[in-house]
């Protein structure tokens, strides 16, 4: 019943915002994400403490709820969490009240929408991350595109309406294609007579044929690609992510592009696995040269949001690849490194936001010296930032360390080309952390002020976990790795 | 039956309501009429019955059927409101024509007798060439009857030509006795005639619901008439014809399914194509519902395709119901909006979220269900057609289909995009006014469609 508290308890709340004005809104959608966020961290220590040497699965038992939905047509509402959807939802929900937050500066016309939406949203990630039946995860799969489109759209800056257009166009019909596989496979199930289901095990029992599975394969792997964004399915993205409003980028960049990783390891591998093998080498080769691409990229942006969107597109494409190299530390990295990932994304658009709320531009040649004026920003940028080069003993050197080892073990050509990554990202974030925050002053930054309290608590805690994540990585791997050994059972990789 | 006999009577009874010097009463009558006529339908349920030996049944398959068309016309007539305060002259006569237009609704998803057929098309059809030529003084609305009533009149000259070949070649009217017709062998000879009679039956039957390429009357008809009729004409003569079309093919074509299958394949293709690229043309909100309404005959002609027993009939009951409550929303907004802004393009929608959030969220709900997106019924009503054609292996047919619902999204979005994201042309505007009254039916209308889209199974199973 705990994942059907976390899965509904946001949109209950998204409707009971209706009735609050302005800076009610706020605080009533602040609160409700934290007690969301407190039972998520209750649901983990349940888990913890239900956890037997050896048997992982009874430990997470509990949290299935399965009963009927469309009864007739053995379509089930089936959701549950194992350690994989737990640290997600984790994620998703130690994000949303930092994101809430991160946005009371601004004064968001019609407030109580805007929040109203974001918890809408939130219960469409967590939907995603917890179903377990094809169709329901398709269901909140569109659900959350939906509050994010109305985000990006009403809220954003200019060029919204053509931006947020194409970002709607490209994810909706990826994922019809992935509607198209399921449909498929749904049918398969009933072969031979046998009673169909849309479930996963159902999904992960068919004995699909080599040819059959190869273009299954695709169909599903167009929804993620769009979603992550892997190169070429990728131009919506810098946009989207820069048009936005804040909150909705953090959204998109922190939690939603999960969507995207989380529904390849556990939709797309275990159901094709010939597939996956048929094709992986042309995806990995394409997240690679996407790793590159981002990155050569971002060192030409003059926007601040802009490189941290490409900067983005390089580290996503080196989650995938992680992904799709099929071995242990491959999967595991790329589950650390979604939470690191969230954990700095979020982070670098705040500080990108607060620079700019205060001097009035992004625009990185008219910035300059900050440091002498805000101590406090420049110390949580520069963690954050090292967080994202992967620096030893931050969180992202734990995720890319894996990550590049898994690469590494499938090609080790592919692992070098893919390991370019943390130069370039050193070059283009420390370029950018030079020219923004040192140097001499310009006319925008000579009266800056530093961090104020409500700053402090979105950015304490992010810091806390580039440290926790960076120190002691296994509190997050111990919780993945049975899920992760299974995914690989299931692929044949072990 | 109890409908049919109820509403003749009270269709008679409205129209003295005429009489009555005051035009407030016949709103709440008509309302209260249909609200019997409903709940006397729902009676029926467990107890089918044939009458005019066997010319028509009363089974669960008419009685939910009658139930979509009776629902739609309840939940469409609080929007007639404009026309009672405006003290419109012959309201007792449309109100009463829209009752009478019921009773062939009705009478083409009970019929067991091509007769019956005949009979429900012509009552509904000569109901529906009044009221789009009702806005008298309006020069499109002449142009829209004096076209629906012409070419209309050709397809059921096609349609009984249809029918009376038909019978030549199987000796019957009966809908089972000519599927036994058809396989036995004595009537072999007679093929040609049954073939070209099936045609001819199709081709009347496209036409009362709007396919290609027989469709071309539909735009200029849906724009010229007034935007209540329109409402009726796209949900209630489109939920009869397909009911009616499906109990044809199911229960007297079944046998010829070879013949015909590759014809409506062709048909459908060909309606999907021209429904929702021509909408995407369109710059009138008005003449995009009218494309989109042709897009929507596509795919429920992939059900029909499937002939797949309770599966599709199933899928075609569910696909109305949600498409119907998703277009009387979208009309009723539209009519809403256009009566007072005085124009009907995606423009007149600019920044209605600011001054009528609620008028915007009800259109988005109908417009998110019509484009098929989860949450919304459109979703389901989509996911069941598409399930009963990939039972029976058209596997290319739903591909197809699924590319044009992408294509829909481009025309379905535009409005959302106007009322949301562009501010209004005139920053001083209005809101637009809508009564208590109809505010409540607008919420209804989007919580049903909310419903069918999260508890799908309430109506998925209406047929076992």
């Amino acid at each position: 019943m705990l994942t059907a508290f976390l899965l509904f308890f946001p949109v209950a709340a998204a409707l009971l915002l209706h009735f609050a004005k302005g800076n009610a809104a706020r605080v009533m959608a602040l609160g409700a994400a934290l007690v969301e966020f407190a039972v998520a961290v209750f649901a983990a220590v349940t888990a913890a403490s239900n956890m037997t040497p050896g048997n992982s699965e009874a430990a997470y038992s509990t949290f299935v709820v399965n009963i009927p939905w469309i009864a007739s047509a053995g379509i089930n509402f089936h959701i549950g969490m194992d350690g994989l959807s737990l640290l997600l939802v984790l994620l998703t929900t130690f994000l949303v009240p930092l994101i809430i937050l991160a946005s009371f500066r601004h004064d968001y016309p019609n407030a109580s929408a805007f929040y109203a939406l974001i918890l809408f949203m939130q219960t469409g990630l967590i939907g995603v991350f917890v179903s377990l039946d094809a169709f329901l995860f398709y269901f909140f799969w569109e659900v959350a595109l939906i509050p994010i489109y109305f985000l990006a759209g009403v809220w954003g800056s200019e060029r919204r309406i053509a931006v947020t257009f194409k970002f709607f166009l490209y994810t909706i019909i990826g994922s019809l294609f992935m509607l198209a596989a399921f449909v498929y496979l749904y049918f398969q199930t009933g072969a031979n007579g046998a009673v169909r289901s849309s479930d996963i095990a159902a999904f992960y029992n068919l004995t699909l044929t080599a040819s059959q599975q190869a273009w299954v394969f695709w169909l599903i792997f167009i929804a993620f690609a769009v979603k992550m964004p892997i190169f070429p399915f990728h131009t919506w993205q810098p946009d989207t992510y820069t048009e936005s409003p804040v909150p909705a980028t953090m959204l998109l960049s922190g939690i939603m592009l999960k969507m995207g990783i989380y529904g390849t390891l556990r939709w797309l591998l275990p159901i094709v696995p010939l597939g996956t093998s048929q094709w992986g080498k042309l995806v990995m080769i394409l997240a690679v040269i996407g790793i590159i691409y981002g990155a050569i990229i971002a060192i030409r942006q003059r926007d601040m949001k802009r490189l941290i969107a490409y900067s983005s597109l390089s580290h996503v494409g080196l989650m995938a690849a992680g992904v799709f190299s099929l071995t242990f530390m491959g999967l595991q990295g790329a589950v650390i490194q979604m939470l690191a990932h969230g954990v700095n994304v979020v982070g670098m658009f705040f500080i990108g936001d607060i620079i700019q709320r205060r001097t009035g531009t992004r625009q990185i040649a008219e910035l300059g010296g900050l440091t002498k004026h805000t101590p406090l920003l420049s110390v949580c940028f520069l963690v954050l930032l090292l967080g994202t080069v992967a620096l030893p003993l931050t969180n992202g050197f734990v995720g890319e360390f894996l990550l590049l080892a898994g690469v590494y073990q499938y090609n080790m050509w592919l692992g070098a080309v893919a390991g370019v990554t943390i130069i370039l990202a050193a070059v283009y974030l420390l370029r950018m952390f030079q020219r923004v925050m040192l140097g001499p002053e310009t006319s925008f930054t000579s009266t800056i002020q530093d961090l104020t309290g409500s700053e402090l608590a979105v950015l304490v805690p992010l810091i806390v976990l580039v440290f926790w994540i960076g120190l002691f990585p296994n509190t997050f791997l111990r919780i993945s790795e049975p899920a992760v050994l299974q995914i690989l059972t299931l692929v044949g990789k072990r | 039956m109890t409908s049919i006999i109820l509403l003749s009577v009270l269709g008679i009874v409205n129209l003295f309501l005429g009489f009555l010097k005051s035009n407030k009463i016949l709103l709440p009558a008509a309302m209260v009429i249909l609200a019997l006529v409903f709940g006397a339908n729902l009676l029926d349920w467990n107890a089918s019955q044939t009458y005019f030996n066997n010319m028509l049944t009363i089974d669960r398959y008419s009685v939910a059927f009658t139930g979509i068309v009776v629902l739609s016309t309840l939940l469409l007539i609080p929007f007639s409101e404009k026309y009672v305060r405006d003290g419109q002259e012959n309201l007792a006569e449309y109100y009463s024509l829209l009752l009478f237009s019921l009773v062939g609704a009705i009478m083409m998803v009970s019929y067991d007798n091509l007769l019956m057929l005949f009979v429900g098309i012509e009552i509904l059809s000569v109901s529906m060439y009044v009221v789009a030529g009702s806005d008298k003084r309006n020069v499109r609305s002449n142009e829209a009857a004096l076209k629906y009533f012409l070419m209309g009149s050709f397809a059921t000259g096609i349609l009984l030509f249809g029918i009376a070949l038909v019978y030549g070649a199987t000796g019957t009217f009966q809908l089972t006795d000519i599927n036994a017709g058809i396989v036995n062998p004595a009537n072999a000879s007679l093929q040609p005639m049954l073939y070209i009679g099936m045609l001819l039956m199709f081709i009347g039957i496209s036409f009362k619901v709007s396919a290609a390429p027989f469709h071309y009357w539909t735009p200029d008809v849906y724009e010229g008439t007034p935007t209540f009729f329109t409402a009726f004409m796209s949900t209630v003569v489109k939920t009869a014809g397909f009911a009616g079309f499906f109990k044809l093919l199911m229960a007297a074509f079944f046998a010829a399914k070879g013949f015909w299958v590759p014809t409506l394949m062709a048909i459908t293709v060909l309606t999907l194509l021209i429904g929702n690229v021509g909408a995407v043309a369109q710059s009138s909100v008005k003449r995009m519902l009218a494309y989109s309404s042709i897009s929507h005959a596509g795919y429920l002609f992939i059900a029909l395709i499937a002939v797949n027993g309770k599966l599709s009939a199933n899928a075609i009951f569910f696909y109305s119901l949600a498409y119907s409550i998703a277009t009387i929303a979208a009309f009723a907004v539209l009519k809403l909006v256009s009566d007072q802004r005085q124009r009907e393009d995606y423009a007149g929608f600019n920044g209605l979220a600011k001054t009528n959030p609620l008028l915007a969220f009800v259109m988005t709900v109908a417009m998110l269900s019509l484009a098929g997106i989860p949450l919304t019924g459109g979703f389901f009503g989509k996911f069941f057609t598409f399930g009963a054609a990939i039972d029976r292996g058209y596997v290319g047919l739903v591909v197809f289909a699924v590319v044009m619902s992408m294509v829909s999204i481009y025309y379905y979005l535009r409005p959302i995009i106007a009322m949301y994201m562009q501010p209004a042309e005139d920053e001083t505007a209005e809101p637009v006014a809508v009564s208590g009254f109809q505010s409540a039916v607008l919420v209804l209308l989007a919580l049903l469609t909310v419903v069918l889209g999260v508890l799908p199974g309430l109506f998925s199973e209406v047929f076992k």
